[in-house]
């Protein structure tokens, strides 16, 4: 946002009168190109929102949803209950480890195959271009069920293969999670893939070509160039990312059937909704959603502020 | 300065709009109607094997359609998995999706009745022919607060299943005992390693729960020492020489029952209402069942009296209607349909004395029903502790050495505590 005033010049009396008229004017400019967007943003996420930040000051169970039992306000109540419970902070260390993880793994696949793909042939390209499309328009749900059946215990076309029938890949708690990571991987990596890829296509062959008339490595070409011309790209995929990861569900629900054993593959999504729904505490889960919703408004501020104190913007 | 007005608007309107939002809402409960035609819905539970059961249903409706001519019966079944709460939440909520009839379980009416969703049905089952014929037992099984909020279907009762080919094979006992009943699971998974000794889960809390009453356990104590006996004895058969847990530890009783069915197993811990299942696997006439023992001979183990109920919904627009129907489904001739159909035992006492004569095979059922059965917790808080998976955590932790019998215990009673609101 940039609020350029021009120096009054020339007469003295009209424009004096005139400025504080056109400085409104640029002042509010923005807001009224904001107006369309947020029109429909606000009644969308705003109300939600509002609604999910209500419920959770509130004691909200099964019996105040059908009429039963009067609503209470209990104030901070939900929010001391969550945060007092051993299990939510076991939660999430293990959410925010498990994101951290998948938003690296995804960034480097993506970025891999989209440096390939902008380098292979034709027939290559097509036929990557068509496996990463069909990856990213499984629904998240169908593709689960998928791997599943590929990790399936006795049955599974893994295990077949790899001869050792009778392996439970969701037995032990780390390999559960690999299979699950490379899952959302597997569903998340193509929007990577795509956008780094238009990016690569947008930059022009001049600077590759005077880096490597330099003498430049693919790699250094890589790191020195690429990433610095792309890395508004990268932000918004960064970003995208750790929300995406942050707030898996499906993936999780389906392949370990609601948390794994002893709810040992557990994710703060799953958790929320377990609370809310399966036990029909949504005062609680409301507080689990909007605690959810602080944690990622914050690391994207930090991780933006971050970019700006490099002296980079968007 | 402009701004800083222009962001106070905005936090206003943002007031504004919480405001207009206000409090949660409660939706208006409708009482219902009465209507003498049109259609009536109603909600029955899948099976794993749901064509006979869908037969004697067709032929119910036939029967209801043909001396109501202007009424049409729909039905749609739903899942009995753990989703089947968020449907029938949805139908309290919003009776214009609910159904006028649906089938639950009676573990879940604690919460139903809570929750005000069905209607109170004991005027229309005391004036009932009928309806004294209900085991008084089971009539306690549909009603809270005094109100009856639906009429006994049929129940279930587990016992244990074994497989007469391999016991012969092996020249093994029924067991007896429990200690028998170990012994055996571990002889058979060392000459037989094809075959898990016994099916048993740490999803299957009905498989389990039997083990704690035994001991002199129970759900709300389950700190307590007969309790950890209880718990000990059950995840004590999922181990490598019995029931690995590497395959077992995340079983449910659905899965069990597979495992018995598809022959993998030489003992399950199985329902009479599993028996067509059974018998349509390489396991069909190839076991028989017994009550599962308990510790001592000669008394079996408290089986769980779990059951399924016919409720009207109180949303109901064809109240009359919706009872007439759950007075014929529930009455003696399809009871006894719907025993042959999917050896479901019925609830009217004379039901159940005939087809007793009848049919052996219901004869270590009956026996475990007359040995004294259990219940859960008639309380909303079972829903909770249920749906936490609360005993399934506690016996995973400890078939997977993941926790002490004690640490996994201590944990269980206290979520337990917490879901009564006790801590």
């Amino acid at each position: 946002m940039t609020t350029v005033t021009t120096a009054p010049a020339g007469p003295e009396t009209p424009t004096r009168r005139a400025a504080p008229r056109t400085r409104r004017r640029d002042r509010l400019r923005p807001w009224l190109y904001l107006m369309p967007a947020a029109a429909v943003l606000l009644p969308l996420f705003g109300y939600p929102i509002s609604m999910l930040g209500l419920l959770s000051v509130f004691d909200y169970r099964q019996a105040q949803v059908s009429g039963g039992e009067p609503t209470t306000f209990v104030g901070f109540g939900n929010y001391a209950a969550v945060l007092g419970d051993r299990r939510f902070w076991s939660v999430l260390t293990q959410t925010a480890v498990f994101a951290a993880a998948l938003v690296a793994a995804t960034l480097a696949v993506g970025a891999a195959l989209a440096v390939v793909l902008s380098r292979a042939g034709r027939v290559p390209r097509l036929l990557l271009s068509l496996a990463a499309m069909a990856a990213w328009a499984a629904p998240a749900m169908t593709g689960s069920t998928v791997w599943m059946f590929l990790f399936d215990t006795d049955l599974g076309l893994v295990n077949q293969v790899l001869g050792i029938e009778g392996f439970n890949w969701f037995y032990d708690r780390w390999v559960a999670f690999g299979v699950i990571g490379a899952t959302v991987v597997w569903h998340s990596f193509p929007f990577v893939m795509v956008t780094l890829y238009a990016g690569i296509q947008a930059v022009p062959a001049s600077i590759l070509e005077a880096a490597e008339l330099d003498g430049a490595s693919a790699w250094q070409s890589f790191w020195r160039v690429l990433v610095p011309v792309l890395r508004p790209l990268i932000t918004i995929v960064v970003i995208q990312s750790i929300i995406w990861d942050f707030k898996v569900f499906t993936q999780i629900y389906v392949m370990t059937d609601g948390g794994g054993i002893a709810g040992q593959n557990s994710v703060l999504n799953v958790y929320a909704y377990q609370t809310a729904f399966g036990s029909s505490e949504y005062g609680l889960g409301s507080a689990i959603g909007v605690v959810m919703t602080l944690i990622l408004l914050a690391v994207t501020l930090l991780y933006i502020r971050a970019l700006y104190r490099r002296g980079e913007s968007l | 300065m402009r701004r800083v007005e222009i962001l106070k608007m905005c936090a206003a309107g943002a007031a504004l709009l919480t405001l207009a939002a206000c409090v949660p809402s409660s939706p208006p409960s409708s009482a219902g109607g009465d209507d003498r035609s049109g259609t009536v819905r109603v909600w029955l539970f899948d099976e794993p094997n749901r064509a006979p059961k869908e037969r004697v249903v067709a032929e119910a409706i036939e029967e209801f359609t043909a001396a109501h001519p202007e009424v049409t019966v729909e039905v749609a079944y739903i899942p009995t998995s753990p989703a089947r709460h968020e449907k029938f939440k949805g139908a309290f909520n919003d009776p214009a999706s609910a159904p006028d009839i649906a089938e639950y379980g009676n573990t879940d009416l604690a919460e139903y009745a809570a929750a005000g969703g069905f209607a109170d049905l004991g005027a229309e089952v005391r004036s009932w022919t009928e309806g004294g014929d209900i085991d008084a037992d089971l009539l306690k099984s549909a009603t809270a607060g005094g109100k009856l909020y639906g009429v006994p279907w049929y129940i279930g009762v587990r016992a244990l299943y074994y497989r007469t080919d391999v016991f012969g094979e092996l020249g093994l006992e029924p067991p007896a005992t429990l200690g028998e009943l170990t012994a055996a699971a571990r002889a058979v998974r060392e000459r037989r390693p094809d075959l898990y000794g016994i099916a048993v889960g740490g999803q299957y809390t009905f498989g389990a729960l039997p083990f704690i009453w035994d001991a002199g356990g129970d759900i709300e104590k389950l700190d307590s020492p007969g309790s950890r006996e209880g718990v000990k004895a059950y995840t004590d058969l999922m181990s490598d020489d019995i029931c690995p847990p590497q395959a077992c530890a995340a079983l449910t009783g659905g899965r069990t029952v597979e495992l018995f069915a598809g022959g993998k197993a030489a003992m399950g811990i199985l329902g009479n209402f599993n028996r067509s299942a059974v018998d349509a696997g390489p396991a069909a006439g190839k076991y028989a069942v017994v009550p599962l023992p308990g510790s001592t001979a000669g008394t079996p183990a408290p089986a769980f009296a779990g059951g399924n109920n016919l409720g009207v919904m109180r949303s109901s627009r064809h109240r009359t209607l919706a009872v007439q129907f759950v007075q014929l489904l529930a009455g003696k001739t399809y009871q006894v349909k719907m025993y042959e159909a999917m050896g479901n035992l019925p609830t009217l006492t004379s039901a159940g004395r005939e087809l007793a004569a009848r049919d052996p095979f219901l004869k270590p059922f009956l026996d475990t029903v007359a040995a004294g059965t259990r219940f859960v917790p008639v309380d909303p808080a079972w829903v909770k502790i249920d749906n936490q998976k609360v005993i399934p955590t506690m016996l995973q932790k400890v078939a997977t050495g993941q926790a002490t019998v004690e640490q996994a215990t201590d944990e269980a009673a206290a979520a337990v505590d917490a879901a009564f609101g006790r801590s």
